[in-house]
């Protein structure tokens, strides 16, 4: 089938949902949005605790409580929503639009032509192939995310004797998850010298239930033929090597791994977007488009976020430009180089306009204590300065910066020691 | 009851699938034996689905003789039995002076195996064919003959093939006793089934030397050797287009990068002789070792672009005269005499037990040469007196079940796929994303006897991917549940022992 719209939403979690009502507000009726899984919602389908929405709705939701709040009004819209359906390939037309080829379970395969795509694929999970944990290849090793959805969505318990490595928030959420289930949680073993995930989820997901956080530790072997029955625990020196020496055992049957996310980015890349190594994500300008005209990026697939109420927030910014690029208004302006300085592990977007302030977003490269994050242009005109009793990887800073005075070549962004 | 037969083969990797479908050319009574719980999920699971050019192995082994004439067969065997398989040829890589010397050395035995369009090639065009090698390299001793095939494919077209042609498969059938009694062999498993034959075939892999002492012959042992094996990210696309080799050391062929027929590059593998037979653990020194040689090679090369690893354990054989010749030839080298590294050969053939065959010790090029083994077998079964009488419907071709969408998708031939999708439905349904696996794919693999997950792996690549099984699990223990009935819980990995998920926690979506 062929068919022509004004704009392709691809993925119906939070960010994609998100921006096709920002569209419509904006009034772009003309609008797909296509997701793989039989029902809208992403991953917030399967996170059944709560917490979600504090920032966005004023209230403690869970993820399907919150994903619903977008469904009614893309339902109340009418947006043109295909689920099990999974875009392809994205080509490039000689008059801009672009094709976006869709295989749908109902509907076969679908040429829809597009003024502009909104990238919203969200993460997966890193696996033990990518972080290349030793030993046997038995069954009983899973991420995180596979063993919530067993647990959540099918109602199966993975395992009984559960290690989990990784400290990530999903990681944390379903320490607690297996062991409200009845399972007993070991530990949870952190390369890092601090937790990956939210401080709150340490208290209300380990401490609560006393379950051990091993920071510094890794998994130095895995052994069993058939089904997972130990792992080797090893502590870190300062090169991040294993010291075989203090190592210890743990006997389970399960491993679930919580070791990061990776934002699916192969569709983004298959077009020509250009990705930043550090975040994965793709480089994008103010506006969060990509360096392909008509293609914009927002959500966990531009940068991973530890709240799924800024994801919103981004991809409602999004589907504003978006509906700017469709209407010819998205101004071309002068955008200068944003750099990154002293600890700032990365800062999004990469670029900012002279004439406007900006809404920036940022991470530390690891946690700290009394740092003032500074924002100066390259004739030192400060643009923003806050002090920070703590900082941590894992929590996300957004700031806003003051209007970008004419004449500046490019502005830094750092932390400094008080 | 004891379930009677002319032939048993026991054992259903390559060599028995490839010796499987030999015999089903005639009027017999066949009857494969697998301990696992489906085929290939032994020795050749881990294959790295090379088929050689054949200057490696010396031309007075098995190996040496048996490699070119094996090779020869694919064109015929892929286009008989629809297994993806590609003529990319093969290099050896040489640094230094003492490696073109070594280069040389190899070009001879080559052209003694009767290789075809040997030659050792230039700098300028080596880099020309392939641009991401190291700069730094001299020349290459280039075989275009050799080829990649997908070695579980290759086994499962055999293994269908042979099927189609009257032979009984049974897996899950550990045999646990064997013993011949007044000229006929009896067979017990471990599920305490039985089965007699006039022949038995042992094509037991890493196990053949405990098979073949169940009868008696006990002049060979079965030594595992370990690799290593470390899969890349499609993403990083053909390195190469053909298979690398470094030039061998005493002890290995060394580190070969992988084009795999299927996309992706696959690098290793490492070589260690072990003691354990289950041995399947992969080390970090092991990843070490495998990237630090592959990036002397291809420089881009990166270990963070791994997606996955494996071990493969390749079942060499020693004879117990050349154990012991080896443990010598160690004490040798501390007055220092260079060792002599012993390299298990082929054990193919009659025995001392009439009616016993063996196909044994069958390391590489083994993969190379599986259709020659085969027919030897055969020969050696019409020796020890099998009468071998053609069967008119003898049928070579085995045709897939059904396409795999990606390969139509990586050609961007959207209007097949818009055929494919009129004729089943099924193909509409994107389920494993990463290698873009269909429903109609994975369906047709659980109705050829497929349900673990690995063995849907090795049939479809479903959850061979980047996100290695992390979305698709759910949906694939969904489609095995839907098409044999088995409960979600008692689904395994690969076979029992290895199930997926422990207990239901509350009645399922279908209860």
């Amino acid at each position: 089938m062929k068919k022509k719209v004004d704009a392709v939403i691809i993925g119906a979690g939070p960010a994609g949902m998100a921006a096709a009502v920002s569209l419509r507000e904006n009034g772009i009726k003309n609008i797909l949005l296509v997701d793989r899984e039989p029902v809208a919602g992403g991953i917030l389908q399967q996170c059944i605790h709560n917490g979600f929405g504090v920032h966005h709705f004023k209230e403690e939701l869970t993820g399907p409580e919150y994903a619903e709040r977008y469904i009614d009004q893309i339902n109340k819209n009418k947006i043109d929503l295909w689920l099990d359906s999974c875009v392809i390939d994205i080509e490039k037309n000689q008059d801009d639009t672009k094709t976006v080829v869709v295989l749908s379970k109902e509907r076969g395969i679908n040429y829809i032509n597009t003024k502009a795509v909104v990238l919203a694929m969200g993460c997966r999970e890193r696996n033990r192939g990518n972080i290349n944990i030793p030993g046997s290849r038995p069954a009983g090793i899973m991420t995180a995310g596979t063993a919530q959805k067993l647990v959540n969505i099918y109602g199966y318990l993975p395992g009984k004797e559960v290690v989990i490595l990784g400290s990530g928030d999903i990681g944390l959420i379903m320490a607690r998850r297996m062991t409200w289930e009845g399972a007993n949680v070991k530990a949870v073993i952190e390369l890092q010298s601090y937790p990956g995930g939210l401080n709150r989820n340490i208290v209300q997901c380990l401490n609560d239930f006393d379950i051990p956080l091993y920071l510094s530790h890794t998994i130095s072997n895995i052994s069993g033929n058939d089904r997972i029955e130990e792992v080797e625990v090893s502590p870190l020196d300062e090169n991040f090597e294993a010291i075989k020496s203090k190592s210890f055992n743990l006997k389970c049957d399960t491993l679930l791994l919580s070791v990061g996310l990776i934002p699916e980015n192969e569709l983004s890349i298959k077009i020509g977007v250009k990705l930043d190594p550090v975040t994965r994500g793709a480089y994008v300008d103010k506006n969060l488009m990509t360096i392909v005209p008509g293609i914009f990026s927002c959500g966990n697939v531009l940068q991973v976020h530890d709240l799924v109420d800024f994801v919103s927030e981004e991809a409602k910014i999004c589907g504003a430009s978006v509906a700017k690029y469709i209407n010819n208004k998205l101004e071309k302006s002068k955008e200068i180089p944003l750099q990154k300085r002293n600890l700032v592990r990365y800062v999004l977007p990469s670029k900012v306009e002279i004439g406007k302030p900006a809404l920036l977003s940022l991470r530390p490269m690891h946690p700290a204590k009394n740092m003032t994050l500074t924002v100066k242009t390259n004739s030192s005109v400060e643009l923003f300065k806050r002090k920070y009793k703590n900082i941590f990887p894992s929590i996300m800073l957004r700031i806003n910066i003051d209007v970008v005075p004419e004449d500046t070549e490019f502005v830094e962004i750092k932390f400094e020691k008080e | 009851m004891i379930d009677k037969y002319d032939v048993i083969i026991i054992g259903a990797g390559v060599i028995g699938a490839a010796i499987a479908r030999e015999l089903s050319r005639y009027h017999l009574s066949v009857a494969v034996l697998e301990k696992e719980i489906d085929v290939s999920f032994g020795v050749s699971k881990a294959n790295s689905g090379i088929i050689h050019g054949g200057f490696h192995a010396p031309p007075d082994t098995l190996k040496g003789k048996l490699v070119v004439p094996g090779n020869r067969k694919f064109d015929r065997l892929c286009e008989e039995l629809d297994f993806p398989f590609e003529r990319n040829g093969e290099l050896m890589v040489a640094f230094s002076e003492d490696e073109i010397s070594t280069l040389q050395f190899y070009y001879d035995r080559g052209k003694k195996n009767n290789v075809p369009y040997l030659e050792i090639i230039g700098k300028e065009r080596l880099l020309e064919l392939e641009p991401n090698l190291n700069p730094d390299v001299e020349c290459a001793l280039y075989a275009p003959s050799a080829g990649v095939i997908c070695p579980y494919e290759y086994c499962f077209a055999l293994i269908e093939n042979a099927k189609q042609n009257g032979v009984n498969v049974i897996t899950g059938e550990k045999v646990i006793e064997l013993k011949k009694n007044a000229g006929i062999f009896e067979i017990k498993t471990e599920k305490n089934n039985k089965y007699s034959a006039l022949y038995i075939v042992n094509a037991a892999g890493l196990f053949a030397d405990e098979i073949a002492r169940m009868v008696g012959i006990t002049n060979f042992k079965i030594v595992p050797r370990k690799g290593e094996e470390y899969l890349l990210d499609r993403r990083v696309g053909k390195l190469v287009k053909r298979v690398i080799f470094p030039c061998p050391t005493k002890k290995s062929k060394g580190m070969l990068i992988i084009p795999t027929v299927d996309g992706p590059v696959m690098v290793g593998p490492t070589a260690l002789d072990i003691e354990d037979k289950v041995d399947f653990s992969t080390t970090r020194d092991g990843l070490k070792t495998v990237f630090n040689h592959a990036q002397k090679l291809v420089p881009s090369i990166r270990s963070t672009d791994a997606i996955t690893s494996f071990v493969g354990l390749r079942p060499a054989a020693t004879s117990n005269y050349s154990i012991i010749s080896k443990f010598f030839s160690i004490i040798k080298s501390f007055t220092g005499t260079k060792p002599e590294y012993i390299d298990g050969d082929f054990i193919i053939g009659r025995t001392t037990v009439s009616g016993f065959i063996n196909a044994a010790g069958i390391q590489s090029p083994g993969l190379t040469a599986s259709p020659i083994i085969a027919e030897h077998i055969s020969d050696a079964l019409l020796k020890d007196g099998l009468k071998l009488e053609k069967n008119p419907a003898f049928n070579p071709i085995r045709k897939r079940k059904v396409k795999h969408l990606r390969s139509i998708l990586d050609e961007k031939n959207f209007s097949e796929v818009e055929k494919l999708v009129k004729e089943n439905k099924k193909y509409s349904n994107l389920v494993c994303r990463c290698e873009n696996v269909t429903e109609a794919e994975i369906v047709a693999a659980i109705k050829m006897g497929h349900t673990t997950l690995d063995g849907i792996k090795f049939a479809t690549r479903a959850g061979t991917g980047r996100c290695q099984a992390g979305f698709c699990t759910t949906r694939i223990l969904d489609l095995i549940h839907q098409e044999t009935g088995i409960p979600v819980e008692q689904i395994t990995k690969k076979g029992p022992g290895s199930e997926i998920v422990l207990t239901p926690l509350r009645k399922g979506r279908d209860g």
